[in-house]
């Protein structure tokens, strides 16, 4: 039972099959209350399949799932009357300008409209919309929709908020304007859950994560600690010339990596290995390990890939 | 797949009301389309075909007329509500999957589209009722007591259309629909001419559509007749709705829950 009060999200081989594909494949999940939780893996991870297992909308072929208390999917409804979700591809509606469709939204929580209607003030202050109200939804730009849907999520005043993918396709202003947001509802008290490709995001954001790859979570920690404990700390990176891979690999204690037209060598001391390609004439690039690296060790091709 | 009983709660009037907040937003139009079109058809039907046929069943051409549109007007809205309307909701608009992530269930969104399709029908019938009225076809209050069967049977069509919403996956998919369903019932259920004027084995057959049941309810309550068999009419609409509405709701949880 005290597991129960301070965990958001408690999986236990959690399955999901698609014709006889097995997409999310027996994984476990721990989410604490109040925790930004990263969910990082690269396109078709079962990342999204997960998600709408959380809010009981895809039924699971096996396994426990617990949310804030409620069994799902038995328990779903209740569960996602305290649940946000901000789902990969928008679906705001068309036919409602902006305003609309927060009260509309509202209105499918049952929440009085009259009531309601300060709040809807504040979300849309919140995420920088004021003056947009009777706009039409197709008028917006590609980040203003996802800030309204981001606003959308928080109308029932969410303990738990599914982000999933939350700024893909958005340029580097927005994507950092919706960071500040979701720093922010984490001070809140809220959970965060975060699905993601960006190795940037989970590294900057999250105070937990796991990797996940073929529906399978191969690691599960914090951002520092996973660089830490699995790649080695100094990383040489190489682009469009093979022949950096045979000096690489001549370096004592030097691991080698390729992906796409780059190679990786990571060590914990650099300095050797880029002298040593300087001399080969070879032009190299210095910089620490991040979670790129963890997830190119653990899988053999990149994030992107 | 999913054949638990229907769950019947607030959520199916949010989808519904949902609905009525957008055509509320096109209001002039929606009321323009209820009275402009069966003032064409009764108009041009009625007064038009009205000069070679003085009298039929004991009432005028344009009274006769004036009950099959109102039927089928109620067929036509109610079907395309709950097939294209629903279809652009289910499909690229994703507002059932918007709608999914919010206590909602896909139970609510069955119930409340098949409301909503009926409340449409209902609307149409009562813009050809006044119309009716106007031209002196109708006849007595009682003509009052067709709308909540017209809302009848928006129901029934709505349920019996929905069940292609849920299996399509494009749009020509609704054109099988339309052309093996609604326009025979339309041609041959008694909206143009008595279902008696058909030989005989087409006059069973057509006893097991729907629209023919509707009709017999509807054309004597306008023209001040009294109603025969009303409670197997009554009894045909209500089997096929819950039958299809039942079958709708099971295909739904089927594609939404995915
Ligand atoms: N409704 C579905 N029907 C069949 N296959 C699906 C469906 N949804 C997802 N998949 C497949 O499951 C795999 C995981 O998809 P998804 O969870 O969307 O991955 P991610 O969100 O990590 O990109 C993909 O191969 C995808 O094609
Ligand atoms: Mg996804």
């Amino acid at each position: 039972m005290s597991e129960r009060r301070y965990l958001a999200v408690r999986a236990r081989g959690l399955t999901k099959y698609y014709a006889d594909r097995c997409v999310v494949d027996r994984i476990n999940l721990d989410i604490p209350q109040g925790c930004l939780f990263g969910v990082l893996g690269p396109n078709g991870a079962g990342k999204s399949t997960t998600m709408r297992m959380l809010q009981g909308v895809t039924p699971p072929d096996d396994g426990d799932l617990v949310v804030m208390g409620c069994h799902i999917p038995s328990q779903a409804v209740r569960a996602r009357t305290r649940m946000g979700v901000i789902p990969q591809t928008d679906n705001l509606d068309p036919d409602f300008t902006v305003e609309e469709n927060l009260q509309v939204y509202a209105h499918y929580f049952g929440m009085d409209a009259q009531a309601v209607q300060p709040r809807i003030s504040e979300l849309l202050h919140f995420v920088d919309l004021e003056g947009y109200e009777r706009a039409h939804i197709n008028s917006l730009s590609g980040g203003m929709k996802r800030r309204l849907t981001f606003a959308r999520a928080l109308i029932n005043e969410p303990d738990l908020i599914i982000l999933d993918e939350p700024t893909t396709g958005l340029d580097p202003q927005v994507r950092h304007q919706i960071w500040d947001k979701l720093r922010e509802l984490r001070q809140q008290g809220r959970t965060l859950l975060l699905t993601t490709h960006y190795l940037e995001e989970a590294q900057r954001l999250c105070d937990e994560l796991v990797i996940i790859d073929q529906g399978k979570i191969l690691e599960h920690g914090r951002p520092q600690e996973l660089i830490a404990r699995l790649v080695e700390s100094e990383v040489v990176e190489i682009h469009d010339n093979p022949r950096a891979m045979d000096v690489l690999q001549s370096i004592q204690g030097c691991r080698t990596e390729s992906s796409g037209g780059s190679i990786y060598g990571y060590l914990h001391n650099a300095k050797s290995a880029i002298d040593l390609l300087h001399e080969q004439g070879i032009a190299s690039l210095q910089r620490p390990a991040n979670l790129e690296d963890v997830f190119l060790k653990l899988t053999g091709r990149g994030l992107r890939g | 797949m999913d054949y638990g009983l229907p769950h019947i709660g607030p959520g199916a009037l949010r989808v519904a009301g949902r609905n009525f907040k957008v055509w509320r937003k096109l209001i002039i139009a929606g009321v323009l389309v209820h009275i402009l079109e069966p003032l064409l058809y009764l108009v041009a039907l009625g007064y038009g075909l009205g000069v070679f046929i003085r009298e039929i069943s004991g009432m005028t051409y344009l009274s006769f007329l004036a009950s099959g549109i109102m039927v089928s007007s109620a067929m036509m809205t109610a079907s395309f509500e709950s097939m294209f309307s629903a279809f652009s909701r289910l499909d690229h608009q994703r507002t059932y999957e918007g709608l999914m992530a919010t206590p909602l269930i896909v139970d609510d969104i069955a119930i409340g589209e098949i409301i909503w399709s009926a409340f449409k029908a209902a609307m149409s019938g009562i813009g050809i009722l006044l119309v009716a009225i106007l031209l002196g076809a109708v006849e007595g209050w009682r003509s009052l007591l067709a709308i909540p069967v017209v809302f009848l049977t928006g129901l029934t069509f709505a349920a019996m259309a929905l069940n292609t919403t849920a299996l399509a996956r494009r749009w020509d998919f609704f054109q099988y629909y339309m052309t093996l369903l609604l326009t025979p019932m339309m041609l041959l259920c008694g909206v143009f001419y008595p279902v008696s004027s058909l030989p005989s084995w087409m006059q069973t057959a057509v006893q097991f559509l729907p629209l023919t049941h509707a009709i017999d309810i509807i054309r004597p309550l306008l023209t001040g007749q009294s109603v025969s068999n009303l409670m197997l009419h009554l009894l045909v609409l209500l089997v096929y709705l819950l039958v299809f509405g039942f079958a709708s709701l099971v295909l739904l949880r089927k594609r939404l829950y995915v």
